[in-house]
């Protein structure tokens, strides 16, 4: 490694020193803007006062990026279904694992929650759809939501005057209930009424398939359906009671289209028509095929954690975090003195640094997930120990500071270099092979032990260097 | 510090330890949890009094759970483990228990568990394989008077030793204090399985350096004096890392305590190996 060369040449000397005040100035700099990546609130604080100051903004935000933390540490339920796809052409596995994956999808955004996961799975021959709901405050409820079937069916137009007559009603209703007055179970299932159509017989569980298609002429995208042979009949049957109305389709309750029938439709195929993009006609073919294919799931792992569970976890692991860091520094400032402050400062930085890279990527911050950013701590303060137990060795036996530190920082490099490429090694393998939890302390690991090498190489060298040539090089006691 | 001279009682201590765990990884076993097994796992808070143990098993004795685990924890927490149910059995639970504040819920299939068992195994396996390789490749330079794979045979032979003891001690704990073995552990397994590695790579780096620069007739002089080198970096690395662990285990909450238990015993264990064994192991190959 090309830093370990030794300058020993007078003619740079000078040229070194400027180096150095670079670097440690750019690890301030980095340092800094880690450090209020971490906690943007301290430099967003000082703007609005300077900007309320001034009267117009000088400075603008800095950037406002939460870490991502995992279901553990915030609450949540983590969910995962086996699809039983049996009945199904093993070809057509994939898509209606897809449809599935919409309908619940669709569901969940109707409960509210922030940024679900919602995965399809595949092991070996099991198709399964992983769901993630973070801060989600009833699980059971979310469950019930995930486990309906999805519910496609076609519904016919009332006519002009009874859908008159609904209306009328339900707005008298509404005046009713804004004046306060109660309401009677009658009249709340009045007003849950489609004013404009009614039910049929035909549903999702009539529909073979649909499929995207385009119009000949014109090029637009329309939505062409099979039902089987018993929706065949309902449909020709409804289509011809209906024609010159309109006949409604319904995904999951709310209407996704309603054409008007031509003419009465025997043979069982159908054409939706309408403005559609193409990539809503695709849509809608997914979410058709999926309400179509009533492919049963079953809920097979469940993990839920209390929202306040998971804050005390957060807590409490951060403290013990904090508390072994601040052993650990009083620790090797009183064994190695001057070189264990220097050390104290470079993890300092290291720990901004590390976090800062939690939340760039970012990496959603397990238990686990820190405990491994604890143990990469650890294995920082090793490199640094490596170092200094050898610098000792060399300044005590007569080098100067200069010559102990490069000799140090040589001898103890194929140690550091083998034990932490053998650290990265299984954390590779860890995060290819494992699950959620273990992945989780994979990754904070191999993040931290990465740049806990840039750490104790670069940022413990360069301070370490700060001091050659100075008075303070002569103080043999403080160098431990 | 005079190591190798007193080889004997190393080795005489070590296998006391190591029989000490084959007997009670052969006659407790390891206790899995449901991460491996399938089952559920149910944690809830009581709003009121806490009902006793008894009270539980009789309220939800009529569910057909099989055997369940009760375990009061904290101030008004019980902790159930039970076999594997679906969302209605733990609803009707929760109801049957007077609807108490749930703090966490879990229930693996058994399926799940089983791979989730497979993929620990697969990716142990493969770490230690890698490892393997790559200690044989770093020290393929040195091969006076001991030839480089019998580096790579010792650091292994350690790694086993440390792994060994931990899993026997959890077994030993599983037994008498109901500890289970779950998904984190693999990851606490390996680490420990790094930091072993690690320890001997850090012996042996020395034993390496030392060998150039002296004459190796007198091999475990060399050894003895690479040990005593090495010491206060294995002490201090040690002790900066239990200080964590213990911090960690002490105020880290339940569901990493044992996590950082298992990091201890290993690293514990780990350095009294590379100090004591992994030199006396080295020497006792060269002799042979």
């Amino acid at each position: 490694m090309s830093i370990f060369k030794r300058n020993s040449e007078k003619s740079g000397y000078k040229r070194g020193r400027r180096n150095i005040y670079l670097t440690i100035l750019s690890i301030f700099l980095i340092g800094i803007f880690a450090a209020f990546l971490n906690y943007p609130t301290a430099w967003n604080n000082g703007v609005n006062w300077l900007n309320n100051k001034v009267g117009f903004t000088v400075m603008p935000h800095f950037w406002e990026r939460p870490f991502k933390l995992g279901l553990d540490l915030q609450g949540g339920t983590h969910l995962v279904y086996e699809a039983d796809l049996s009945n199904i052409a093993s070809e057509d596995y994939m898509d209606s694992m897809q449809g599935v994956r919409d309908v619940i999808e669709r569901r969940i955004n109707l409960f509210g929650v922030a940024e679900p996961v919602v995965q399809i799975n595949k092991v070996g021959s099991h198709y399964r759809l992983i769901v993630e709901l973070a801060g989600v405050k009833d699980a059971h409820q979310a469950i019930e939501m995930i486990g309906q079937t999805p519910s496609l069916d076609f519904r016919e137009e009332r006519d002009k005057k009874e859908s008159e007559d609904i209306l009328i009603r339900q707005q008298e209703i509404i005046d009713k209930m804004q004046q306060g007055v109660e309401l009677t179970s009658e009249e709340q299932q009045i007003l849950m009424e489609d004013a404009n159509f009614i039910p049929t017989t035909l549903t999702g569980r009539y529909l073979k398939r649909a499929e995207l298609q385009f119009d000949q002429q014109t090029y637009q995208s329309q939505v062409s359906l099979e039902f089987d042979s018993e929706g065949s009949k309902i449909f020709e049957e409804l289509t011809r009671k209906n024609v010159g109305k309109r006949i409604a389709i319904y995904l999951d309750g709310s209407p996704i289209s309603a054409p008007t029938v031509q003419e009465a439709i025997s043979g069982g195929k159908a054409q939706i028509t309408g403005n559609f993009s193409l990539d809503e006609a695709k849509e809608l073919v997914q979410r058709l095929n999926a309400g179509a294919l009533p492919v049963p799931i079953n809920l097979v792992n469940q993990q839920t954690i209390g929202a306040s569970l998971g804050k005390i976890s957060l807590n409490k692991s951060l403290e013990a975090g904090i508390l072994g860091f601040l052993a650990i520094l009083l620790f090797i400032i009183f064994y190695y003195r001057l070189p264990g402050l220097i050390a104290s400062f470079s993890l300092l930085i290291y720990v901004v640094l590390v976090l800062a890279v939690f939340k760039i990527i970012p990496v959603t911050l397990t238990l686990s997930g820190i405990a491994g950013f604890i143990l990469s701590i650890g294995m920082a303060v090793d490199a640094n120990v490596l170092i200094f137990e050898r610098f000792k060795e060399e300044f005590k036996s007569g080098k100067s500071l200069g010559g102990s530190i490069d000799e140090g920082f040589n001898r103890a490099w194929p140690a550091i270099r083998d034990g932490n490429i053998s650290t990265i090694i299984t954390c590779i393998i860890l995060f290819i092979f494992a699950t959620g939890l273990v992945k989780g302390f994979a990754l904070t690991l191999g993040i931290g032990v990465l740049i806990s090498m840039f750490s104790a190489i670069v940022i413990t060298k360069t301070f370490f260097r700060w001091f050659v040539g100075r008075k303070i090089e002569e103080w043999k006691k403080i160098w431990g | 510090m005079q190591v190798i001279k007193y080889r004997k009682i190393y080795f005489t201590i070590s296998i006391i330890l190591l029989l000490g765990s084959l007997f009670s990884l052969i006659f407790w076993g390891l206790k899995l949890g449901i991460d491996f097994t399938g089952g559920s796992l149910m944690e809830i808070n009581f709003i009121e009094d806490r009902l006793s143990n008894q009270q539980i098993q009789e309220k939800i004795s009529d569910l057909n759970l099989g055997q369940i685990n009760i375990q009061p924890i904290g101030e008004k927490g019980v902790l159930l483990r039970m076999k594997e149910i679906d969302e209605d059995t733990h609803q009707e639970i929760i109801n049957k228990l007077g609807n108490p504040q749930e703090e966490r819920f879990e229930s693996i299939g058994p399926l799940i568990g089983n791979e989730l068992k497979q993929k620990a195994i697969w990716a142990i396996g493969l770490s230690l394989l890698v490892i393997i390789l790559y200690i044989a490749w770093a020290f393929r330079k040195v091969y006076k008077p001991v030839a480089s794979w019998q580096y790579g045979l010792v650091a292994i032979i350690a790694l086993f030793h440390d792994i060994f003891i931990t899993l026997g001690f959890f077994a030993f704990l599983g037994y008498f204090r109901e500890i289970e073995i779950g998904l984190p552990f693999v990851a606490a397994f390996l680490t420990i399985l790094g930091y072993s590695v690690n320890n001997s790579i850090v012996i042996f780096d020395r034993v390496r350096e030392n060998l150039l620069k002296t004459n190796w007739n007198d091999f475990k002089e060399v050894v003895n004096d690479s040990i005593n080198q090495s010491l206060t970096r294995c002490l201090n690395t040690a002790l900066t890392t239990l200080f964590v662990l213990l911090a960690v285990f002490f105020l880290g909450g339940e569901s990493i305590k044992y996590f950082a238990l298992a990091l201890i015993i290993g690293i514990i264990v780990g350095t009294y190996s590379s100090i004591f064994i992994t030199s006396s192991l080295i020497v006792w190959g060269k002799n042979k």
